[in-house]
């Protein structure tokens, strides 16, 4: 539908083109058919002279990417007056002429957009909007680029322009209603007798009665209707506005912090403060009172709770009230241990309830010559026994002769060393059977699983022995392994051991000397014909089987490397020793103070390896004393020292004199202890008394016991408590001696069998449990239970042994000193008899003269009261008479 | 007039198991210590609060009345704090 389109103002000639053209309007009145050029365009034809004359030749001058030219206003006026109606613009005429400007564009129109090969520009308006888009481009472009200008352009404000026509007033002359006629106009008035008669008016409401009012309601009349075919309406969009808001909720937690700093001076603040004079006085003013409050402080300690500290010694509390050492577990070997003692027992150090005791023959020495012959036959062991299995010892270790003392090597418990009855020194190495060992500890306690595996005890062979020409003389009593923290050089200078393994053993025997070994192969500093030879010999020598050959290179040629001997003080001869004790020893004190062990050291490798370092290397130790008491035979401990000196006379190497000596018991030595707690406490025991030492004080012992009915075999220092010490008496009691409470008899004793009691040893399975292991003269060995009150040490306990062997040692020196003085004091009693006995001897009365000087005398004392009684005149003289 | 407050400072600082002095001003903002900074600062901050609560205790049974010190016992040990005269 198209409305009508106002009518052109210029009526055109249009020369017929159908290219792009809407020829909607055949109206004839109006007789133009509408070009869909508009206003300001118009097609014309240009002849080629015209052209030419123009300079606007098609294809030539203006082509179609240059279809612009301009023309000059007045050449057309000019070609119009030379040509008049033949001129190209003559239709126009009146349009130049009007141009307000000076140039008329034409456009060269190529593709007959206007229906012309031409066409001409007539406002000034369109001249500048199609020369400006031109120049750029499309339509399309030209609004793009009209956008960008705009952008780029400063915004101006609009400027008015004339109203242009387009058109738009005709419609609205066309929708406005305008008169056709005159008005009609009617004039009504009623007949003049009703004019001017009084006239009354009232109201009347439009709804009373049906004549109020005339109603015409519309209707349907089915016979009329009229069908709408036009309609005129007018349409706004508009739309409804909406005023919301939403907000959201904030559902998820988000991570907030906030930061604080505490209020502070700046250091210049700071120094105002301290500078002003309030802070002075305040200071001044409260000082005093600080003083009072830090001084009642010192005065009382006021943190020291009274009521904790009053209760010392709990023992009371726990209700615990055994005292007595309760038997846990006892082992007798049937096979074995018919007719043998046990002479000595150790704790395995790592694997817990395991022991070792040496089985030998219960014979005097006369019955061991006499059997000698059926003893070679019989070997002698050392067994091992498990608590799990009381019946069977767990490991059998083979001895050359009876061992009458052995020990663990502290650093590898694989090693034991122990000394026969032969004087030789044996080594064992068990370490094959170590599993075997741990394992029957931790496994079950299936009696009958044993029974069927182990009917046979494994037996290990020793591994070394030393040479017997090199050895002992006589048996050896007593062998202690050096500790590992250090070794001795040859002149038995202690150094620093590198290896921090034990490499070296002490022995002892009654052949008056102390020996010491060392696991490693010596260093060869001359070698002599016999040595290489024996070397060469031995080398093929194999171990027999099943022996490790650990100490393959010390077997049978091993031999000490220090002889301390221990002549005589004061005589000639030696002493012979039974015990010893070092002050660093690893017997009495097991857990002192050993480096931590390195666990990944190899296990007994190294022996072989291993080499007496030169003495150059080593570093001599300061702290470690060199002094050792010697228990002997004869019952004295002997005190001296294991540094080899150099004699300088001879040249020889010669062990230093004992420093002293000292004689306290009657019969031997057996014992000879250091306690665990102090290092310089040595407990010596001996058959019918024991003594307690303290290194240093030479005087005397520090405490000597009675002498006992019952013959003491042995002594033992508790490990957990510093007073008390154990010692086994010949009818196979314990008794418990406890220096807190009783120092002249023990605070308990109790039987433990029948037989003597050979050996003593403490061990501490675990901090509830400790176990001291008895051994006794018909081979049985007992383990009985350390009891709460033995085993548990008060906290001031050693604080107050301390204190009790200090003054025991102090009344030691006043005895001394007292003994110096009644000897002073015996030598001035004697000189002074001396004196007495030189002076003339008075000559002897006789005994008539004595009686005439008594009657002398009576007759003096007679003449005297004489005398008197006349003084006083009391006497008659008759009397006087008869008296005479 | 700083070395008259520094010397008293040393002198209780000698005294047997003094372990450290802080002066405080009245808003409990320390202004010297013998301590490091944050022990310093917790100790000021808790104190000030403890000697307000204090005094305002003392005062308020009697109004008469006013806090001169105050001993603080625990366990390990013992705090003591003067507070300053107040004017007004």
């Amino acid at each position: 539908m198209t409305s009508k389109r106002p009518k052109s103002k210029e009526a055109h000639k249009i020369k017929g083109k159908d290219k792009k053209k809407e020829n909607n309007f055949p109206t004839a009145d109006e007789g133009a058919s509408e070009p869909d050029h508009p206003d300001y365009i118009f097609p014309l034809v240009l002849t080629s002279a015209t052209q030419e004359l123009f300079g606007c030749r098609a294809d030539e001058d203006l082509t179609g990417e240059n279809p612009y030219k301009l023309l000059k206003k007045e050449d057309i006026v000019q070609d119009m007056k030379t040509r008049a109606s033949v001129s190209d613009f003559s239709p126009i005429k009146q349009l130049v002429l009007d141009y307000p400007e000076e140039e008329l564009l034409l456009v060269f129109d190529r593709d007959f957009t206007y229906g012309q090969s031409f066409y001409l520009v007539l406002t000034v308006e369109a001249k500048e909007n199609i020369l400006k888009p031109s120049v750029q481009g499309d339509d399309e472009e030209q609004i793009n680029h009209e956008e960008e200008d705009e952008e780029m352009i400063i915004p101006k404000t609009p400027e008015s322009r004339p109203w242009m026509s387009l058109g738009s007033e005709q419609e609205i002359e066309e929708e406005s209603v305008t008169e056709s006629r005159p008005r009609l106009r009617y004039k009504i008035s009623p007949l003049l007798r009703r004019c001017g008669a009084p006239v009354c008016f009232s109201d009347r409401s439009a709804l009373d009665g049906k004549e109020g009012f005339v109603e015409c309601p519309s209707y349907q009349d089915k016979s009329f209707s009229i069908r709408e075919m036009e309609r005129h309406t007018a349409i706004q969009a508009s739309s409804d506005t909406k005023h919301s808001s939403t907000q959201t909720l904030w559902k998820y937690p988000r991570n907030m912090w906030t930061q604080y700093e505490s209020r502070e001076f700046s250091p210049e603040e700071k120094e105002h403060h301290l500078q002003s004079e309030n802070l002075k006085n305040f200071i001044t003013s409260v000082l005093t009172r600080f003083e009072i409050s830090l001084q009642q402080n010192h005065i009382t300690d006021v943190f020291c709770d009274d009521w904790t500290a009053l209760c010392e010694d709990d023992g009371a509390l726990t209700g615990k009230t055994e005292t007595q050492l309760k038997e846990y577990q006892s082992f007798m070997d049937l096979h074995f241990s018919k007719e043998k003692t046990i002479s000595h027992i150790h704790w395995h150090p790592t694997i817990s309830g395991v022991i070792a005791v040496a089985m030998t023959e219960r014979l005097s020495l006369e019955e061991r010559i006499d059997n000698s012959t059926k003893l070679l036959l019989n070997p002698s062991y050392i067994l091992f026994w498990n608590f799990t299995d009381p019946i069977n010892p767990q490991l059998q270790l083979e001895c050359p002769d009876d061992v009458l003392c052995f020990q663990f090597c502290p650093s590898d418990p694989n090693i034991i060393a122990g000394g026969c009855m032969n004087g030789q020194v044996v080594l064992w190495d068990i370490s094959a059977h170590v599993e075997k060992l741990q394992d029957t500890r931790s496994g079950g306690k299936n009696i009958s699983n044993k029974l069927d595996k182990n009917n046979v005890t494994p037996v290990v062979r020793y591994c070394a022995v030393s040479g017997i020409e090199n050895g002992h003389k006589a048996p050896i009593t007593d062998i202690q392994w050096l500790p590992e923290t250090f070794e001795l050089s040859k002149l038995g200078i202690p150094v620093e051991n590198p290896s921090r393994i034990s490499v070296q053993l002490g022995t002892c025997a009654p052949d008056c000397c102390v020996l010491f070994w060392d696991l490693r192969p010596p260093r060869v500093v001359s070698q002599s014909l016999t040595d290489v030879k024996q070397k060469s010999e031995e080398k093929p020598l194999e171990n027999p089987h099943g022996v490790p050959n650990t100490f393959k290179h010390l077997n049978l040629t091993w031999k000490p490397f220090i002889r301390v001997s221990l002549p005589k003080i004061g005589s000639s001869g030696e002493y012979s020793p039974l015990k010893f004790s070092l002050r660093d020893n690893t017997v009495d004190c097991p857990t002192g103070d050993k480096p931590p062990q390195n666990t990944d050291r190899e296990e007994g490798c190294g022996f072989a390896q291993l080499r007496v370092p030169s003495a150059k290397q080593q570093k001599p130790l300061e702290n470690i004393s060199t002094k050792l008491y010697v228990g002997t035979e004869d019952g004295e401990l002997v005190y001296t020292d294991w540094k080899i000196e150099k004699d300088n006379d001879s040249g020889r190497l010669l062990s230093s004199k004992p420093i002293h000596r000292l004689l306290v018991h009657d019969t031997l030595v057996n014992t000879v202890s250091r306690s665990p707690f102090f290092r310089d406490i040595i407990l010596t025991v001996s058959s019918f008394s024991f003594a307690i030492w303290k290194e240093g004080v030479t005087s005397g012992p520090i405490l000597r016991s009675a002498c006992s009915k019952m013959l003491r075999t042995v002594g033992h220092w508790s490990l957990s408590r510093p007073a008390v010490f154990f010692i086994g008496k010949e009818d196979g009691s314990i008794e418990v001696w406890d220096l807190l409470q009783n120092s002249h008899e023990p605070s308990q004793s109790q039987n433990i069998s029948s037989a003597a009691v050979t050996c003593i040893s403490t061990s501490s399975i675990s901090s509830k449990q400790h176990l001291l292991a008895v051994s006794d003269r018909l081979g049985t060995l007992h383990i009985l239970q350390i009891p709460w009150t033995l085993r548990r040490s008060s906290n001031s306990e050693r604080q107050i042994v301390k204190k009790y062997f200090e003054k025991e040692e102090e009344r030691l020196e006043y005895f001394e000193k007292r003994q110096i003085q009644h000897e002073k004091e015996k030598k001035e009693m004697e000189a002074e008899q001396q004196r007495k006995k030189t002076e003339p001897v008075m000559p002897l009365k006789q005994e008539e003269e004595l009686e005439a000087e008594a009657l002398k005398e009576y007759e003096q004392f007679l003449a005297l009261e004489k005398v008197i009684l006349k003084n006083m005149g009391l006497l008659t003289e008759t009397e006087d008479r008869s008296d005479l | 007039m700083t070395a008259e407050v520094e010397e008293t400072i040393k002198r209780i600082q000698s005294q047997k198991g003094v372990q450290g002095i802080i002066i405080v001003n009245a808003e409990g903002i320390p202004i010297k210590s013998t301590l490091d900074n944050s022990s310093t600062v917790q100790y000021a901050g808790n104190v000030h609060q403890l000697l307000m609560k204090a005094r305002g205790m003392v005062r308020d049974i009697d109004p008469q009345n006013d806090l001169t010190f105050l001993r603080v016992r625990s366990k390990k040990n013992e705090i003591m704090i003067a507070p300053g005269v107040k004017t007004i």
